[in-house]
């Protein structure tokens, strides 16, 4: 079956130089930098990619840092507890809005 | 079993790891002197862990004979190999464990032996957690995590239970605890992923462990799974057989490859069969290149100086901080 989203896409990543190679570079070692152990652990910069990677809905990230995150050492007990982080952040983020749609529901309610 | 060793104990001029060899001027990979003879007292074993790369279990027969175990004592006399590493299977079941040891220990090796915990605490093995400290040997012991559930999925139902229990047992023999007997635990990830830094989870197992079951120990070592046994038809029959073997390979690390345990390694098998390593033992691959690969025709100089037998399988060793018998080499 055809889908838009093909696992095998993932190890083409680094594909995407050809259209623009500087940028790519740039990209790149950006990246890596972010990445490496700083006042942050690998560790911890991982589970926060696992977490945005689900808030971004991004199946290609979901993938990498999951194993990424098991690489580093966290289990998955970590793992569906920092999902729940970025989720509780993306539900109450559609759910403060309520309180826009209340503003508005005063205004225009007689 | 046979396509396993065609597809990853690949050789040769096709074998890609030589080729990362070359780039790294390791290649061909050779001996640097044997400092550790790897014994493996046979196949036989209480569990039959999903990993295995030697698919030990209780129904297997292959078991070191008392002649073989003799003819290592044999090269250790005349050798002088500093330190004997035994395992299996449960090398403990092996009937003359108990005097190899203590011909090893009169000889003056340096005496590692592995063990799985669980056989610890079963009938006619009890007495062993007093004859290790009566010996003083280093004691090597699988715990996959700190955690039920991974340790269980891997190596069987009860195992972690068990190997908690076992380890209290020789913490109170003094292994493990400060200024005691070596206790070393073996950590392998519980999937198809490498292991993290050998350092971290280290931190992360003493804490826990600590704190959940007041055990202690003395170190930890990061094992990679080998692509080889159970764990290569896990991999073939989850899917994830060519993501991993890319991971490994991407991950070559020069610094680890040059440090692979083989180079300081000779290891023997059950039937006398003499080998780079336990994992070339398992796909049947003897040292070769003109070295003896038979414990009848042992010659040490020849051994000490052979050329490694090696295969698609060794990026297993290889990546990211590399993977031995002692944990990261890199
Ligand atoms: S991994 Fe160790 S304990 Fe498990 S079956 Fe193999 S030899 Fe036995
Ligand atoms: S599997 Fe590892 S230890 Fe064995 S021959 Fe290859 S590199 Fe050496």
């Amino acid at each position: 079956m055809e889908t838009y989203y093909n696992p095998e896409d993932l190890s083409k990543f680094s594909s995407i130089s050809e259209g623009a190679p500087e940028l790519w570079k740039k990209f790149s070692e950006w990246y890596g930098a972010v990445f490496a152990e700083g006042a942050l652990t690998e560790r911890e910069k991982s589970l926060i990619a696992l977490a945005v990677a689900h808030a971004v809905q991004c199946p290609y990230c979901i993938d990498a840092y999951t194993q990424a995150c098991f690489e580093k050492g966290s289990n998955k007990e970590q793992m569906t507890e920092a999902v729940h982080v970025a989720s509780a952040i993306k539900g109450g983020a559609a759910l403060i809005h309520g309180v826009q749609m209340r503003n508005a529901a005063e205004k225009i309610g007689m | 079993m046979d396509d396993t060793r065609s597809d990853i104990g690949a050789q040769g001029a096709s074998n890609p790891f030589d080729a990362s060899l070359l780039g790294s001027r390791l290649f061909p990979l050779m001996s640097s002197g044997v400092t550790v003879l790897q014994v493996n007292m046979g196949r036989l074993c209480n569990q039959s862990c999903r990993h295995c790369h030697v698919e030990a279990g209780p129904g297997r027969v292959e078991v070191m004979g008392r002649v073989t175990l003799e003819a290592c004592v044999n090269i250790l006399k005349e050798r002088r190999y500093p330190i004997v590493d035994i395992t299996g299977g449960a090398p403990e079941m092996n009937p003359n464990y108990r005097w190899f040891v203590q011909e090893c220990l009169r000889l003056g090796c340096h005496v590692k032996t592995r063990t799985n915990l669980t056989i610890l605490l079963e009938e006619g093995y009890k007495d062993l957690p007093a004859f290790f400290a009566g010996s003083r040997v280093e004691v090597i012991a699988s715990l996959p995590y700190y955690l039920p559930d991974e340790t269980d999925r891997q190596r069987g139902e009860g195992v972690f239970e068990a190997s908690i229990e076992a380890l209290k047992i020789l913490n109170s023999f003094g292994y493990g605890v400060e200024g005691g007997l070596a206790l070393n635990l073996v950590f392998n990830p519980c999937g198809a992923f490498l292991p993290p830094s050998q350092k971290s989870i280290t931190e992360d197992f003493r804490k826990e462990l600590k704190k959940r079951y007041g055990i202690s120990f003395t170190g930890l070592f990061t094992i990679t799974n080998m692509p080889i046994g159970r764990f290569l038809k896990f991999l073939k029959d989850s899917g994830n057989l060519k993501r991993y073997m890319e991971r490994l390979k991407s991950s070559y690390n020069p610094v680890a490859a040059s440090n692979v345990m083989c180079r300081q390694t000779l290891s023997v098998g059950w039937d006398g069969s003499l080998f780079d390593c336990d994992f070339n033992q398992m796909l049947g691959l003897r040292c070769d290149h003109g070295a003896p690969d038979h414990i009848e025709d042992f010659k040490g100089a020849e051994l000490e100086a052979r050329r490694i037998v090696t295969g698609l399988h060794c990026y297993g060793c290889t990546a990211g901080a590399g993977s031995s018998c002692t944990g990261a080499v890199a």
